[in-house]
């Protein structure tokens, strides 16, 4: 039989590619086949449920389990606070991971992960087993650490989850008055995306210059300085943003008032008209599960060669969770890679091997300072075998040496072509 | 051959024909690296260039190109820094390799 006539029996084209070959393998339930189930359907764990089944050439089965119905993307919702995107630009379907990778993709939240037995709760299904885990859960709030603050998100939004919050702190803005005054608190590192609050400010200060040009952005900084490409964005707050934002290093927040949106610092006290408070942060909360030790109360430690848990065999976290290697961002990118390095060790591992011995990562994140012009900081890191780490590769990796219109065409694109790397 | 058993043996065999070797094992890795901005998947026109599906020696000089600072660039110059030519070769390599869906299409 030759190639033609057997795809031909199975009802497909010769020209079929390989992939819809790997959706058709999957809707047929084969015994004895490895079986990972994947949780979190963010730039980790999407990525990692399509590279499992890539890698794999569809001999490992997997699972997606994401509690929301569509992604929506942390990266680029900036643009939305200044009317430069909208939500729906940022959300995109799990379909081409069903159709096209034969990814089995549950609606559901994980109750509970029993490692022991090697199975998941769900709230709404019912529980599934698996030969291993990969846990992609973001992060949560540590809502406690800022008096006044739990409860109140409606009045404070965070909106460093994409999403409603986006659109509510979206609405926030536009509905601010003239010469109003809208604060935003960065929590002390390490945080989800290291430049994030930086280029919120410059995102908002360009939409109030050209909309309310007498309000004022305050940027209050739990940190001693700007955390992510410095001289980039003080270039920004000193330059077009020079009458509109006042950066205030060392701001930590001890408490907040709802009702006059008022925040009270350790050596000051500001009232706001807008008031966007970035929580600390912690791994998710389902990593509690898995009863280890997290480093200061917050990220859980993984070995480098296979992105497993310390002491957890079978269980891989990846993405903002995990306790950052040095010089590692949690940026959505680097989720990306960890993904990458999850999927070609657990394949590796199912087929008797040892992963790849040197894996090395690359972080690429651009930021927006206005509607055009955009920057980047990249940094390239590899194993290292000495250390049991990852470490940035001395001499690569660099930032912008201004901000460009040729970058703010790369940014774009980079948003759709990741889109595409984890989701077409 | 029923469609049932012949689904089976197409699964088994696109299995054992992508059993990587631990060499093309890493260089699938390093390609890897490149794909969130070069998607194969990514959608046309695109400020990226594409890359998958080019000849090996071509995308090797012009990696080559960035590292001696003779092509332009905004952050190639930068990454590729992070790679030996050993490496490099590699990554052209599985990329030339490497099909490209917007090709297979037209």
């Amino acid at each position: 039989m030759n190639r033609r006539r057997f795809l031909r029996s199975l009802g497909l084209a010769a020209t079929t590619p390989a992939s819809a070959i790997l959706a058709a393998c999957s809707s047929a339930p084969r015994r004895g086949a490895a079986h990972v189930v994947v949780v979190g359907g963010g730039y980790g764990g999407a990525t990692t449920a399509k590279y499992l089944r890539m890698w794999s050439a569809g001999r490992i089965d997997v699972t997606l389990v994401e509690r929301e119905a569509r992604f929506v993307s942390c990266p680029m919702s900036n643009l939305v606070l200044a009317g430069l995107r909208t939500l729906d630009d940022l959300t995109a379907s799990y379909d081409r991971l069903r159709t096209r990778w034969g990814v089995r993709v549950i609606n559901d939240e994980v109750a509970h992960i029993d490692v022991a037995r090697r199975k998941l709760r769900l709230a709404r299904n019912d529980g599934i087993g698996f030969d291993r885990v990969v846990l992609a859960p973001g992060v949560d709030f540590l809502t406690e650490q800022v008096a006044g603050l739990a409860g109140n998100f409606e009045r404070i939004p965070h909106a460093w989850k994409a999403g409603p919050q986006t659109e509510l702190l979206r609405r926030r803005i536009e509905a601010m008055p003239e010469g109003g005054v809208f604060a935003l608190h960065v929590p002390k590192s390490p945080y989800r995306c290291p430049p994030g609050p930086y280029e919120r400010a410059c995102l908002v200060a360009h939409y109030l210059r050209a909309r309310k040009p007498r309000a004022k952005l305050l940027l209050l900084d739990a940190n001693s300085e700007i955390q992510s490409k410095r001289a980039l964005f003080a270039a920004a707050f000193a330059g077009p943003y020079k009458d509109i934002i006042e950066y205030r290093p060392d701001s930590t927040l001890l408490s907040v008032d709802a009702q006059t949106l008022s925040a009270e610092l350790e050596f000051d006290r500001v009232r706001a008209d807008v008031l966007n408070v970035i929580p600390p942060m912690r791994a998710g909360r389902l990593v509690d599960s898995l009863d280890v030790p997290l480093t200061n109360g917050r990220w859980a430690d993984v070995d480098w060669r296979t992105m497993e848990v310390r002491d957890r065999p079978g269980v891989h976290l990846i993405g903002d969770a995990v306790l950052a290697a040095p010089g590692m961002p949690k940026s959505g990118h680097i989720a990306n890679q960890q993904a990458k390095l999850a999927a070609a060790a657990i394949v590796e591992l199912f087929d008797g091997r040892s992963p790849d011995p040197v894996p090395t990562l690359l972080n690429t994140c651009y930021s927006f300072v206005d509607d055009r012009n955009a920057i980047h900081v990249a940094t390239v890191h590899r194993y290292d075998a000495a250390e049991g780490t990852v470490l940035p590769v001395a001499g690569a990796g660099g930032l912008s040496s201004t901000a460009s219109e040729e970058e703010g065409h790369y940014a774009a694109a980079w948003a759709r072509n990741i889109r595409a790397d984890m989701l077409a | 051959m029923t469609g049932k058993s012949t689904l089976a043996a197409l699964c088994l065999l696109a299995g054992t024909t992508h059993a990587a070797a631990p060499a093309a094992m890493h260089a699938r890795n390093l390609a890897a690296n490149c794909t969130p901005c070069h998607s194969p998947d990514a959608p046309a026109p695109n400020a990226i260039p594409r890359i998958a599906s080019l000849p090996a020696d071509r995308i090797l000089q012009r990696l080559q190109a960035f590292r001696s600072g003779n092509a332009p660039a905004t952050v190639m110059h930068q990454i590729v820094r992070g790679y030996s030519d050993e490496q490099l070769a590699l990554i052209a390599t599985h990329l030339a390799a490497s099909p490209d869906p917007a090709f297979d299409q037209r």
